[in-house]
């Protein structure tokens, strides 16, 4: 299952019925910087694109999602 | 395992943003129109120019736009809860898979969803000042960010505390911690009220149910939906389906 998580007793672990972690936090980080950065722009993209700030120009994009971004809870006009 | 967990949690979440759009078209739409249908009626009164129609229509906005708007949200929610999941999994003490997913969604609606909307709660349409928006976001957002940093810090405590005080008194114990940087953080920001006076209280109450049940189905079913599938990920399974995964001995990682 786990590939890398001899940080831990393992065997000793699996034993107990104690969960192993899938993975340490190096092979998490290119992750984080990765999907986290695309995951928060998609998240931006509907809470504040044109609301607060805008990358793209036009309304179009802030007008299109505009009900979601009310009915999940960002500030808007 | 964690693409695997990643992509898991953004197909349970778009999944769960199918729910969610039907709860807030059919229950936040009604509430949006009638506020909508407050400030035309207000600015007709003013005798105020019509401002034209919009670059799209309200027909999309309230129907396709919706969908669109939900989906990514709730898709990018997933991944991040099986990010987390990746990170804590193992980690708090003997946890299982379900019980970890019921955290992370727990901690996650409390603080990306109610801390912030006991300070700044949802408004409808035509409620907010377009002068200050930009203000606003920014300290919804900050308040977010402290409230997630509240939640670490709870959590570390109880990790420190749990051995020698055990688990019911530690969490307490972060509880409280969480309850009073949440206080401190309430007192600190500035407070922003763009409800008029005469804006009916109904559509606003109505509004705001609607806000935080859209919110709630998209974290309760994630917390069931990812539990789920991360345990199945865990022991090698498809998503779906009733027999092990062929590959289940080489998983991606
Ligand atoms: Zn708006």
């Amino acid at each position: 299952m786990s590939t890398q998580t001899a940080i831990e007793p393992a065997a000793e672990r699996r034993e107990s019925g104690v969960p192993i972690p899938v993975a340490s936090p190096r092979e998490l980080l290119p992750y984080w910087i990765f999907a986290g950065l695309v995951l928060m722009l998609a998240i931006y993209f509907v809470g504040a694109e044109e609301g607060a700030t805008s990358v793209f120009s036009g309304s179009a994009i802030h007008e299109l999602v505009h009900d979601a971004r009310h009915l999940l809870g960002f500030p808007c006009h | 395992m964690v693409r695997t967990l990643l992509v898991r949690g953004m197909l349970v979440g778009l999944v769960v943003g199918l729910v969610a759009f039907a709860w807030a078209y059919f229950v936040g739409e009604p509430p949006v129109k009638a506020a909508i249908a407050v400030e035309e009626a207000a600015a007709a009164k003013a005798g105020a120019m019509d401002e034209g129609a919009p670059e799209v229509s309200r027909d999309l906005q309230s129907t396709l736009g919706l969908l669109t708007g939900i989906l990514i949200f709730s898709t990018a929610i997933g991944g991040f809860v099986g990010l987390i999941f990746a990170m804590i999994y193992g980690r708090i003490g003997a946890l299982q898979a379900r019980a970890t997913a019921l955290v992370i969604a727990a901690v996650g609606f409390t603080t990306v969803v109610l801390v912030p909307f006991t300070k700044y709660p949802a408004n409808p349409p035509a409620v907010g000042s377009g002068d200050t928006i930009g203000e606003r976001t920014g300290w919804f957002f900050v308040l977010i960010v402290i409230a997630i940093v509240a939640a670490v810090a709870a959590g570390r405590l109880i990790r420190d505390l749990y051995a020698r005080w055990g688990v019911g008194n530690a969490v307490a114990a972060g509880l409280l911690l969480f309850a009073v940087l949440i206080g401190v953080a309430h007192l600190a920001l500035p407070a922003e009220n763009e409800v008029r006076t005469g804006f009916p209280p109904q559509v606003l109450w109505d509004f705001r149910l609607a806000n935080l049940g859209t919110q709630a189905i998209i974290w309760s079913l994630l917390a069931f939906g990812f539990g789920h599938a991360a345990e199945r990920a865990l022991a090698g399974k498809p998503l779906l389906g009733r027999r092990a995964a062929a590959g289940a001995s080489a998983p991606t990682t």
